[in-house]
């Protein structure tokens, strides 16, 4: 727990994690579930390098800032989300390809 | 002890996440993500980061696990108890995965990383507060300008047009 490499193991653990929850979910959600897992392991890559680089603050602010775009981000993708279920009746991102010929 | 709080912190965070892949039940994948916000939150907490611990706990828990539990109930009918849903691309999925997390370890461990020594500080917000409103003054209002857009983007966005 003292070392940096643990860390860094943990969090490319959980960015792989949701990497393949973004490519093997169907359900519209489940993707947006991968992307909050993907954006909370940059941002504890950003509070690690914080810890052990002589506790440099700027990593806490940047995270704060990714918290911040997360918030965005779910609420303008709901939103979208929500409009294609009115649109298709279905949220399944394979299955809203209305713009394939 | 504290060893020993870490890696069941560490483990209980990294089985909720795959929790929040593998199940199949929609509601159960959100309840895993919340487990799995609260274990960073942990973690966090042995960074010595407090302020983002909390604001971690306020922004992710508080926030965007009720507004993807929301978008869960506006999207799937109510009568479909079990809200099951299958996967696609499965080996392309696991293959991509594993091999960019075998790259990753690869990187991790064959870099020399270069760890400055520290103290743990008394108290890390007053530093955080300066900073923002010095340092990163001008992300800082970007930032809010960003959530006046979002917003006002999905106010409009999720209205039913008439």
């Amino acid at each position: 727990m003292d070392h940096l490499q643990t860390y860094l193991v943990i969090a490319s653990l959980l960015f792989v994690i949701g990497l393949v929850g973004v490519i093997t979910r169907r359900n519209a959600i489940a993707v947006l579930m991968g992307v909050e897992l993907i954006l909370n392991a940059a941002n504890l890559n950003f509070v690690a390098f914080a810890r052990f680089g002589g506790i440099n603050l700027s990593g806490h602010v940047f995270s704060v800032f990714v918290m911040i775009m997360a918030a965005a981000e779910a609420a303008v993708a709901l939103a979208i989300i929500i409009n294609i279920y009115h649109l298709f009746h279905t949220v399944n991102v394979d299955e809203a390809d209305e713009l394939k010929q | 002890m504290t060893t020993i709080i870490f890696w069941l912190l560490a483990g209980f965070t990294l089985a909720a996440a795959v929790m929040v892949v593998v199940s199949r039940r929609l509601m159960y994948s959100a309840v895993s993500l919340l487990f799995t916000l609260v274990g960073i939150a942990g973690l966090y907490i042995f960074l010595w980061a407090d302020f983002i611990a909390v604001v971690q706990i306020v922004i992710y828990v508080g926030g965007i696990t009720v507004l993807i539990l929301f978008g869960i109930m506006l999207t799937n009918r109510i009568e479909s108890v079990n809200i099951s849903h299958d996967r696609v691309q499965m080996r392309y999925g696991l293959i991509g995965g594993s091999g960019l997390l075998i790259l990753l370890l690869i990187m991790i461990f064959r870099t020399p990383w270069q760890v400055l020594p520290a103290v743990e500080p008394a108290s890390t917000i007053d530093v955080i507060g300066r900073m923002l409103l010095i340092d990163y003054l001008l992300p800082f209002e970007v930032a809010s300008l960003l959530l006046l857009a979002a917003l006002i983007g999905a106010a409009t966005l999720a209205r039913r047009k008439r």
